[in-house]
């Protein structure tokens, strides 16, 4: 018995050496992910893992599979191995003081991803997300821009009713289109996010808007509803593109390739990188202490059919989305 | 006899120190006293519906119901609280009352109507869920002192571990589970039934009252387990614990009770629990295997289980008919 226990010990200690060995070359950082329920998510978890090959950060990556016990299960499990620092895209907003004050006593730095959660700031560094109203807002602006004065009829598939997307994504539009009184709103409805819900709301805005004839731009807020619309578009007999401009945002794969075909004309990306400001953050407060911002806004990057869309195309297509 | 009985438990002894020693083999950080408090509290609400599934189980039924009573319970506890400004203990109250009588009425069906627990179970699933989504959709956070009180309670072991509050309330319910399985009339009722109900009734047992203090009993601790739960997240949400039930349900097969009833240990069901967390945690060390693999990993214990445990029913039959054969 005693032998077995001395093996055993040994080997711990062989394997906590060797651990100690591969780690100090970088960080280790664990992150505890909601799960793979959209194409988006799939795309910031491989981004993420890409991001800490690039950096030489070890990570460790939890799928908590939508449940929000799986992922404290995964925070204490990081927190237990004494990681450097944690990354969690909370599942729901609440329920999250207990475990990160548990991190917080263990002196380890926790980063959110993409969402926010109720309760004290001071339980995390800070969260990275992108700001939804001025995804909204370059969407209008780029089209302010593009019918340079002329009259514009815009049609609005909306996201989810309620959803804080749809709202801020409307309200970033209805903002940037404020000051053109060319541009207005005729026909807002939601597409639910889904392509089959935008085609089939699309066709609906056609027959009403004299076969398509009174409407001169789209703006979906998400690019599968996009996508579906722009089916529609095409089988009222309108060219996609130039008789009905579209305009969308999330900047997913099948985007590009539309607007590679001229049938699209732009999209404002929601990055799937949040890691890579995530670790900025975290690289720099390992090294000097510096402590980032309680809040870090990722760029709303637009992309038009002047950017290659084929070549980002190819990029994005092996993501996962 | 009884010692072969008590094989498949023997065997879950082994699988689980056998896992935890290949689980700190690979990851010696796995051997601190913090993942064994966290072992307790991030499987609490698992365990102490698992003592009652245990019940169910060793009577020869099923309990479906489990997850959404957690998922209702948390949710009506926090409604109560943060809405109405009830206090947390008369909340507590209701939410135990509510559940309890829940079970009481499954079982009562169960017995009366003579409709099989599967069924009647899953009907209360249905409904205990939708209730919860009645009430609310959105997740409500429980701010209250006396709730951060008892979610911030712990005992610091040596080596930074801790055994919180929700924890240790699972260790009291496996203890006072395994009195009540071996110690109590009751227990013995819960046996007998599950062994041969008919026979169990010839010799007087009251299987009328048992029956229905089996789920109410379930329904107790599945309340129970759904304050263990809003503890642990100090919210309720009406999504939450979705599947529990099978967890539950694999975690005593695992631990040895026999699917069909009559045989079984409620302190295998703790072993069962614990399986299931190590293997969890193994894979979130690990951090680069697919947290699915906790599942696959389940089901292959699970089969490997219930496969152990019908051979051993053949071979003790084929060794009482050669008994039989050969005076």
């Amino acid at each position: 018995m005693t032998r077995i226990l001395k093996t055993l010990l040994l080997g711990s200690a062989t394997a906590l050496a060797l651990g100690g060995a591969v780690h100090a070359a970088g960080l280790t950082v664990g992150f505890s992910q909601i799960g793979s329920e959209s194409g988006w998510r799939a795309a910031e978890t491989s981004v993420t893992k890409q991001e800490a090959e690039k950096r030489g950060v070890a990570l460790k990556f939890a799928d908590a599979q939508q449940k929000q016990e799986n992922q404290i299960k995964a925070i204490r499990g990081f927190i237990a191995q004494g990681v450097d620092a944690i990354m969690v895209a909370p599942v729901v907003a609440t329920g999250w003081d207990t475990v990160l004050q548990e991190a917080k006593d263990a002196s380890i730095p926790v980063i959110l991803l993409d969402r926010g959660i109720e309760g004290s700031p001071d339980l995390y560094m800070t969260m990275v997300a992108s700001d939804q109203v001025l995804e909204g807002k370059v969407a209008g602006e780029w089209l302010v821009k593009d019918v340079a004065g002329k009259d514009c009829n815009v049609v609005e598939l909306q996201g989810t009713t309620g959803s804080s997307p749809a709202i801020n994504r409307k309200k970033g539009f209805e903002e940037a289109i404020a000051g053109a009184s060319n541009i207005k709103i005729t026909r807002s409805q939601t597409g639910d996010f889904t392509r089959a819900k935008g085609k089939e709301v699309m066709e609906g805005f056609l027959k009403a808007e004299n076969g398509g004839k009174n409407i001169c731009a789209l703006y979906a807020h998400n690019d599968d509803m996009a996508v579906g619309a722009i089916q529609a578009i095409k089988e009222a007999g309108l060219k996609p593109g130039t008789d009905i401009k579209v305009v969308s945002i999330d900047a997913v794969p099948d985007i590009f390739k539309a607007m590679a075909d001229k049938e699209a004309n732009a999209t404002v990306e929601l990055t799937p990188n949040m890691a890579g400001p995530a670790f900025d953050a975290l690289e720099a407060f390992k090294k000097d202490g510096t402590v980032p911002p309680k809040q870090i806004i990722t760029e709303s990057k637009l992309y038009t059919q002047a950017d290659d869309p084929m070549k980002v195309y190819e990029e994005k297509k092996g993501l996962g989305y | 006899m009884m010692s072969s009985r008590l094989l498949p438990f023997y065997a879950t002894v082994v699988i689980c120190v056998l896992a935890y020693a290949v689980c700190v083999f690979q990851f010696p950080n796995m051997l601190s006293t913090r993942v064994l408090g966290n072992l307790l509290t991030d499987n609490a609400f698992l365990g102490i519906a698992a003592v009652g599934m245990t019940f169910v189980i060793l009577s020869g039924g099923i309990d479906l119901s489990v997850g959404s009573v957690i998922g209702f319970t948390g949710v009506l506890i926090a409604v109560l609280i943060s809405w109405y400004g009830v206090h947390p203990l008369a909340a507590f109250f209701i939410a135990l009352v509510i559940a309890t009588a829940f079970g009481a009425v499954m079982g009562a069906v169960i017995h009366y109507l003579d409709v099989p627990a599967f069924i009647v179970t899953l009907a209360g699933m249905f409904l205990a869920r939708g209730m919860a989504f009645v009430i609310t959709t959105e997740s409500i956070p429980i701010k209250h002192e006396f709730y951060s009180t008892l979610s911030g309670l712990f005992v610091r072991m040596p080596g930074g571990g801790r055994i919180t509050f929700i924890g240790g309330l699972m260790v009291l319910v496996f203890v006072a589970g395994i009195m009540l399985a071996h110690f109590t009339r009751f227990g013995s009722y819960v046996y007998a039934i599950g062994g041969n109900k008919v026979s169990a009734e010839l010799m007087g047992v009251p299987v009328a009252r048992t029956t229905i203090a089996i789920y109410a009993l379930s329904g107790f601790l599945s309340g129970l387990a759904g304050i263990v739960f809003s503890l642990y997240t100090s919210a309720g949400y009406s999504l939450s614990a979705v599947g529990v039930e099978l967890d539950t349900i694999a975690a005593v097969v695992i631990g040895g009770t026999l699917l069909t009833g009559g045989v079984g240990l409620v302190a295998g069901t703790f072993v069962g629990v614990i399986i299931q967390g190590i293997i969890q945690t193994y894979i979130v060390f690990d951090g680069t295997l697919s947290s699915w693999w906790t599942k696959i990993v389940v089901g292959l214990l699970l089969f490997a289980f219930i496969a152990l445990q019908r051979l051993l029913v053949v071979l003790s039959a084929r060794k009482g008919s050669l008994r039989g054969a050969i005076p």
